[in-house]
């Protein structure tokens, strides 16, 4: 079973979390626009009035001169408004007008400006916001009309200061609300997740269950179920056969080895020499033993058998099986240890597993000359955890490395010394049915390094202690 | 000694039957579960073989039924399933033993020797004797006339398990699944290693070897 997937990893965040910042944009982009054409139309409307009034004035200004004007403007501020006006001569000297002063101005006459002027409100001076245009008239006066657009500039300041918070709101919210979502999403797939991994760690009898909802996720669940029926269905018929073909062919054996140890005996008893029954025996052992490795290949291999899982210390198990080895080994002068590593403990079945192993170190010391060394060492690596048998033998031949896990398949080098061609099979497919690899490597300088590498996901428990072996 | 023997193949059960007649058995036969059942629970046995697939009432639930009658004769289960965990079901029910077809009638033999042995009451042994060796359970030391010899922990059980089997044929297999807990053959004869081993720390320099090889079956201590 693979690993739970973080929130951030879930497709139903990134979507939302994407959706979010595209969301964020366009009402960035939207309320721009807005804020734009609205500024443009308002403008429009007080350059206008501007317009007009300074039409209105300059008009005044010829037919009637400077008094004219000053009339004008006097009867004009006489309530006070949105217009504000100021005449003053060349160099800026207050003549008349509702502002008492001529104002910083940036910018060239004939040109809209903005300005900030002094107006006393409920008895005191409250800096506001204008805009108008100066107006040169001939005779080196100047006449500054504008209008008060204190409102409109406080809407904007507003604008300004609200819209990166309205974003950072949209972004926290969405987030947020991506998060829920996936959150949701991931309860649902990890309900899922962990029936799958039940069944595929063996039990087929589960099932996902449904929320009843009838939605999405209960669509897709009750769609593997019925997938599963079918495999679960398809795997007893598989077992069914194969129980079968194990007792339609055990039961002929039985009776074979029955009558030849039958006639063979009645012979001795007779005084003759059963030499020749002794020898068929033999070979219907050597049948029998072909027979049963061939079933557990393919069992184990199809994973239908019923081998059960169990929490298994890989050094103990080793260690076993170097005890039960060693005798031989030192009797071909070959030096078997099993080097100091980690205790691991892994979910296995101890039978399987001790068989491979044995296959293993029993090929080993078989191939390694007098005065060689086979090793043994359980290893935690960056994948899971790594059983090894290293040895000083002849090592296999890169070019025919994955062809000596198939079935019956004996390299020329060895077919001399005895074995059926299945050892390294029944190997595969017990590194198989545990998700483990079995590898074949160099043991530099000579002799073959097989490793059977468990998935991260078989351990169950791993030492505290810092992994010394795993570093070498 | 009275064995039941519960077998639906009959030429099996025939060669079976003989064999143990002409071992010096007492042999009932059955065909059936039903049968085998009601044979079990009527006549006393001290050992029963019985077939784990059979017709009318399959084997293990003959044991079970055997069991919950409160029926404690041994039983040694055949089987010609395949291995991996029948073996698990078949001691689960209530068998004592089991050995998968095709067997050697010298290993069927072996275990329905063993199994009667188990069911004498022995009491509690803390010690083991064949002929001059001596096996102290408590210390867990061994001595032979009065020598002491030393054991690796496995030697110790290898050498218990055939004295405790004293005059009786052991099978490499049976070593196998009790010493090692193996139910498995290993390519190479590894124990017949450990056994000339055992044989050198304990027969050599002795005039009367006490581990015997037999022919074709396995081993056997006796003192004689």
């Amino acid at each position: 079973m693979r690993t739970k997937p973080s929130l951030l990893q879930t497709q139903a965040f990134r979507i939302v979390l994407v959706y979010v910042l595209l969301f964020a944009f366009s009402v960035t982009a939207l309320l721009f626009f807005t804020y734009w054409n609205t500024r443009r139309t308002l403008d429009g409307q007080t350059d206008q009035i501007i317009e007009a009034e300074i039409t209105g004035l300059e008009e005044e200004y010829r037919h009637f001169g400077l008094p004219g004007l000053v009339e004008a403007v006097r009867s004009r501020t006489l309530h006070q408004g949105q217009s504000l006006y100021v005449l003053s001569d060349g160099s800026h000297h207050y003549l008349a007008g509702n502002l008492n002063s001529w104002p910083q101005l940036s910018g060239s006459p004939g040109e809209m400006v903005e300005f900030d002027f002094e107006r006393p409100v409920d008895g005191k001076l409250e800096s506001r916001r204008a805009r108008g245009r100066v107006y040169a008239l001939p005779g080196d006066f100047l006449l500054l009309v504008a209008q008060d657009v204190h409102d409109r500039y406080l809407t904007e300041r507003m604008f300004t200061t609200t819209l990166p918070w309205t974003v950072i709101l949209i972004l926290i919210l969405g987030t947020a609300g991506g998060a829920l979502i996936g959150h949701n999403m991931l309860r649902r797939l990890d309900i899922i997740n962990r029936t799958s991994g039940e069944i595929i760690a063996g039990d087929l009898t589960r099932r996902v269950p449904l929320k009843g909802s009838g939605d999405e996720f209960d669509v897709l669940a009750e769609n593997l179920n019925r997938m599963l029926d079918r495999i679960e269905r398809l795997m007893k018929g598989l077992r069914e056969v194969t129980d079968s073909v194990a007792h339609d062919l055990r039961t002929p054996l039985n009776r074979l080895r029955n009558r030849l140890e039958e006639s063979a005996a009645r012979l001795t008893a007779n005084g003759a020499q059963a030499g020749e029954i002794e020898r068929a025996i033999a070979e219907t052992d050597q049948l029998i033993g072909t027979f049963n490795a061939l079933l557990l290949i393919a069992e184990t291999d199809a994973g239908t058998t019923r081998a059960a899982m169990a929490a298994l210390d890989l050094g103990g198990v080793s260690a076993d099986v170097v005890e039960l080895y060693e005798p031989l080994a030192e009797d071909k002068k070959v030096a078997l240890t099993l080097m100091p590593g980690p205790a691991v403990i892994i979910e296995g079945n101890r039978s399987l597993i001790a068989q491979a192993l044995a296959n293993l170190v029993d090929n080993a010391i078989k191939y390694t000359p007098a005065g060689g060394k086979v090793r043994i060492r359980v290893a935690v690596t960056s994948d899971g955890v790594e059983l090894s048998v290293a040895d000083t033998g002849p090592g296999i031949p890169a070019a025919d490395r994955p062809r000596v896990t198939e079935r019956f398949v004996r390299l020329e080098a060895s077919r001399s010394s005895p074995g059926t061609g299945l050892g390294l099979s029944l190997v595969a497919a017990v590194a198989h049915f545990h998700n483990a690899e079995l590898v074949l490597e160099d043991n530099a300088p000579t002799g073959l390094k097989a490793m059977l590498r468990f998935p991260k996901t078989a351990i169950r428990s791993l030492p505290g202690a810092p992994l010394k072996n795993a570093a070498e | 000694m009275r064995i039941l023997v519960v077998e639906d193949d009959l030429e099996a059960q025939r060669y079976l039957v003989q064999g143990l007649k002409e071992s010096g058995h007492v042999v009932d036969e059955a065909a059936d579960g039903e049968t085998g059942l009601s044979l079990a629970l009527s006549r006393p046995y001290d050992v029963a073989v019985i077939d784990r697939m059979l017709p009318v009432m399959d084997g293990l639930k003959v044991v079970a039924g055997m069991r919950e009658h409160g029926n404690a004769v041994p039983v040694l289960f055949l089987s010609a399933l395949s291995e991996v965990d029948d073996r698990v079901k078949g001691l689960k029910a209530g068998g004592d033993d089991y050995l998968t077809k095709p067997y050697a009638f010298v290993e069927l033999l072996a275990r329905i020797d063993a199994l009667m042995r188990r069911r004498m009451p022995a009491g509690v042994r803390t010690r083991l004797d064949v002929g001059d060796l001596e096996l102290d359970l408590l210390s867990r030391a061994a001595k032979r006339s009065g020598t002491d010899i030393e054991l690796q922990p496995r030697e110790f059980r290898l050498l218990e398990y055939l004295m405790r089997h004293a005059g009786q044929v052991v099978t490499r297999t049976m070593l196998l699944e009790s010493v090692w807990e193996y139910h498995f053959d290993p390519q190479t004869n590894v124990i017949d290693v450990h056994i000339s081993r055992l044989r050198a720390k304990i027969d050599k320099g002795f005039e009367a070897p006490l581990l015997h090889t037999v022919r074709g079956a396995g081993y056997m201590i006796r003192a004689h």
